[in-house]
This record gives C-alpha cells, structure tokens and sequence, in this order.
C-alpha cells in the first residue's frame, strides 16, 4: 500500500488502523501518549485513502502492545479501528476493537450533580449510538456525546 | 401486567401499554377503592428534600389501602446528618419496610438505590432528573378531563430546569401528542431532550407568545421557575415572573381547554384563575391519590 512507502515499517509496538478520519490526535490523547510519554517513536498518519472508509487515520505506536482496556477506550472514538501488534516486524495479533453495549467504570459522568460522584457507584453507561459515540448514563439519564468523552482523557 | 416487586424510577422505563394500564387501575381506584389490600405492609419514605403533595399523597395512598408509613422529611433529622451515605441509608431502611419512596436532590439517586434494595423503590423525584409518579398523575388528570392522550397540549415555564415538563413530553409523545413550549429565554427545553421527546413520537414545536398559542390548544401545562435549581441566582432574578397567566387571557380559548400545574405556584397563575371553569390543579392534586394508590398496590400485591 501507499502507506508503506509514506510510514516506516515498525519493529515491535502496535499498529492502530482504520481509525476514524481526524480521530488519530485523540486517541493518542486516550492513550495518554502525550510529550511526557517514555521515549518511544509515535507514528501518526491522517485522512489516509481507504476503500472502506473513504478516508482514514493510522497510528503506529513503537516498543507498546495495547492492553484490551486500552482497545475499549479507543472503540468510543474510532469503532472501526483495527489493532496489530507486530514483534519483529511482522503481525503477530490481530485485533478489532468493539464497544460493549453497557459501558462501566471507563468515563465519569459529565454532569456533576449525579450521584455517581456522591456515594461509591461505579459510572455506568448505555451505547445508545456508536458512531459517532453517544452514552446515556444510567444513573442521571443525562446523554454524554464524543466532545464529552474526549475531554475526560 | 405483572409489576410486583418492578421499580419505578424513569417514564422511560414504561411502555405505552403499561402507562395505560395504570392509568386504568388509577381509575378503577378512584371510582371503588378495593379497601385494606395493603394490610400490614409498610411504606419507607426518604425524603431528603422539601415535598409537600408528592409525600402526603403517597402517604395517603398507603394508608387508603391499609398499610403503614415510616420515614423521614428532611435529611437533617435522620443518620444522614451525620454523614451516613444513601447507599448505607437504603440498606437499613430496606430491612423495615416492603417498599421505598424516594426524592433526593441529586440526579440517578433513586436508579442508584433501587440497584441496592431487594424490595422496590419508586423515584419521587431526583434532582432536575424524573419525577415518574407526577408524570403518571399528570397523564391521569389530562387522561380524565379529556378523555384521550392526543391532546393539543402547551408546556409553559421553566423547561430547562423542570423535571415534570421533561418526563411529561415525553410521555406525551409516547401517545402522539402536539406538543407547543413556550419558556423565558434562558429555560427553553435542552436541544438533547426535545430530540428525544421528536424520537418518542411527538409532534413539537418552540415558541414564544402564550396570548397567540392559548387558542388552539386543549391543555395548557403551566409550571413555576424553581428559584432552587438555579446555580446563578442573578440568573434567577432575570427571569423570575416572565409570564403571569390572568383571566382576561382565557377569553377566546377553547371550550374545555383545562389549565394544569404541579404546583406549589408562585405567580404565574393569577389567583382569579383558580374559579374559571379551566383551572384543574386542585384536581390534579387529587388525583395523585388513586394514581399513587395503584401503583402500590401493584407495586405490593399485583
């Protein structure tokens, strides 16, 4: 593919692909790689011709492999995004990332007169839409959209 | 329908058809009330803010068909003054009664509660959130005066903060009612609730006069600007007494148009009002019993 010939190849790390066009600075954000992060090369590719998509945002993340709590978090930006985690250069795992129906413990709510930040309530949510993300919060009904969700990370 | 043992904690829990029913044993409960079926049943009321109509008509309701109330009005009398927390409250209070009734100024405390207790938990309102028994006496009184649901209906008042207003459109929609609100600037409904009010079924529309939407409508729902959800009260004071409904208003409206209100007022009804052929509010407070009393019984008994 093009891409290959715009981005190195990694050696070990993962590869976070078919992440909503524009999304890819947000979901660095989510994985909390930000200037402070060890030292590790991060690769960002946006509004990449897809035939799936139409267009597309790749990261490549070097000497990390994604944890499955991780992949959740990005399923509320990027749903369709598709994770490899490559050792020596080549994929050895192939993820895709998928957003649970209820959704508990990951964001806080947004509005600060529910309960859950008052006694010791785990944050629940319902996926009402997936793309783009809109959660309802169980406890206050209050609906939280992806500005929302971005903003907590 | 069974409800036994069900929670009652959002209007968006209920269906169409289960509003319905209720309703129906609402009526039934008016017209003959079964008696004692409540015998030796205790209600636990937890009201962790001011209520006057919802407590007492729910303490009513329980005492109509036999049972007990035990409970609290205000936080400040009970363990929570001392820093007991909701969750520990509801587990306490669940091992003295059969059913709970709850108002708390936060919103989800009754979801919240209701995830704790094995016995049932009916919202009686939390924070700007629902309110579902006054949704369901509200649908009653309009259900009675009219007889339907597909009503012209204009919503007037406070629509940002009031928590009756948004639960009662969206019932309303649920029954394809035309829906008109009308608020100051600064309290129209949230863009969030009035699409999913749109999503429930509803046929809306925002505007700004009373005097020109008075005459084409069949129920006007008129509710107070709550001075107490306000975080600014600058705010408060800017549009406090922005509409004042008097009699002279009610001169070309419809026949049997019927005015409602949750109360308590302040003064956007004009106490002339209360003797026009219109005024139903003091009706509607009544019938907060036998909606209130079918709902325990349900609730309790089936």
């Amino acid at each position: 593919m093009t891409i290959d010939m715009k981005v190195k190849k990694i050696k070990n790390g993962t590869v976070i692909d078919h992440i909503t066009a524009g999304q890819a600075l947000n979901v660095l954000k989510i994985l909390g790689i930000t200037k402070e992060y060890p030292k590790t090369t991060v690769t960002v590719a946006m509004n990449v011709p897809s035939g799936k998509l139409g267009f597309k945002d790749i990261v490549k993340v070097e000497g990390r492999e994604l944890e499955a709590e991780e992949l959740d978090k990005i399923s509320l930006i990027a749903p369709d995004a598709t994770i490899n985690i490559i050792r020596d250069y080549e994929v050895v795992e192939k993820k895709t990332v998928s957003l649970p129906e209820i959704l508990e413990g990951v964001l806080e709510c947004d509005n600060p007169n529910c309960i859950t930040h008052f006694e010791a309530a785990k944050s629940q949510f319902i996926v009402e839409e997936k793309n783009p993300i809109k959660l309802r919060c169980v406890y206050c009904e209050r609906s939280m959209d992806e500005e929302g969700v971005v903003k907590q990370f | 329908m069974d409800f036994r043992g069900r929670d009652i904690i959002s209007i968006r829990d209920l269906t169409r058809e289960e509003i319905s029913f209720i309703l129906d044993r609402a009526e039934e409960m008016e017209k003959s009330p079964p008696g004692n079926v409540l015998r030796g049943k205790i209600l636990a009321c937890l009201f962790y803010e001011p209520s006057t109509r919802t407590r007492l008509s729910f303490e009513a309701a329980m005492k109509r068909l036999g049972g007990e109330v035990i409970g609290f009005t205000e936080a400040g009398v009970s363990s929570v003054a001392k820093g007991e927390s909701l969750i520990d409250t509801v587990r306490t209070v669940e091992g003295y009664s059969d059913v709970i009734v709850i108002r708390h100024p936060r919103e989800g405390a009754a979801r919240l509660c209701a995830g704790i207790a094995d016995i049932p938990v009916i919202n009686a309102g939390d924070g700007s959130n629902q309110h579902p028994t006054q949704t369901l006496l509200d649908l009653y009184t309009i259900r009675r005066e009219k007889n339907r649901l597909d009503v012209d209906v204009a919503i007037l008042g406070d629509l940002k903060y009031g928590r009756t207003v948004h639960s009662l459109a969206y019932a309303l929609g649920m029954f394809n009612a035309r829906i008109t609100l009308i608020s100051p600037r600064g309290l129209e409904m949230p863009r969030e609730v009035l699409s999913d009010i749109k999503k429930a079924g509803a046929e809306i529309q925002e505007v700004t006069s009373l005097e020109e939407t008075l005459k084409g409508i069949d129920v006007l729902y008129v509710t107070r600007i709550q001075r107490e959800r306000f975080p600014d009260m600058e705010e408060y004071e800017k549009v406090k007494g922005a509409y004042r409904l008097t009699a002279d208003m009610l001169r070309d409206v419809r026949e049997g148009m019927i005015i409602l209100h949750p109360l308590p007022r302040v003064d956007e009804i004009s106490p002339e009002v209360d003797s026009t052929k219109h005024a139903r509010y003091f009706h509607q407070v009544k019938y907060g019993v036998p909606v209130r009393m079918a709902l325990l019984k349900l609730i309790l008994e089936g």
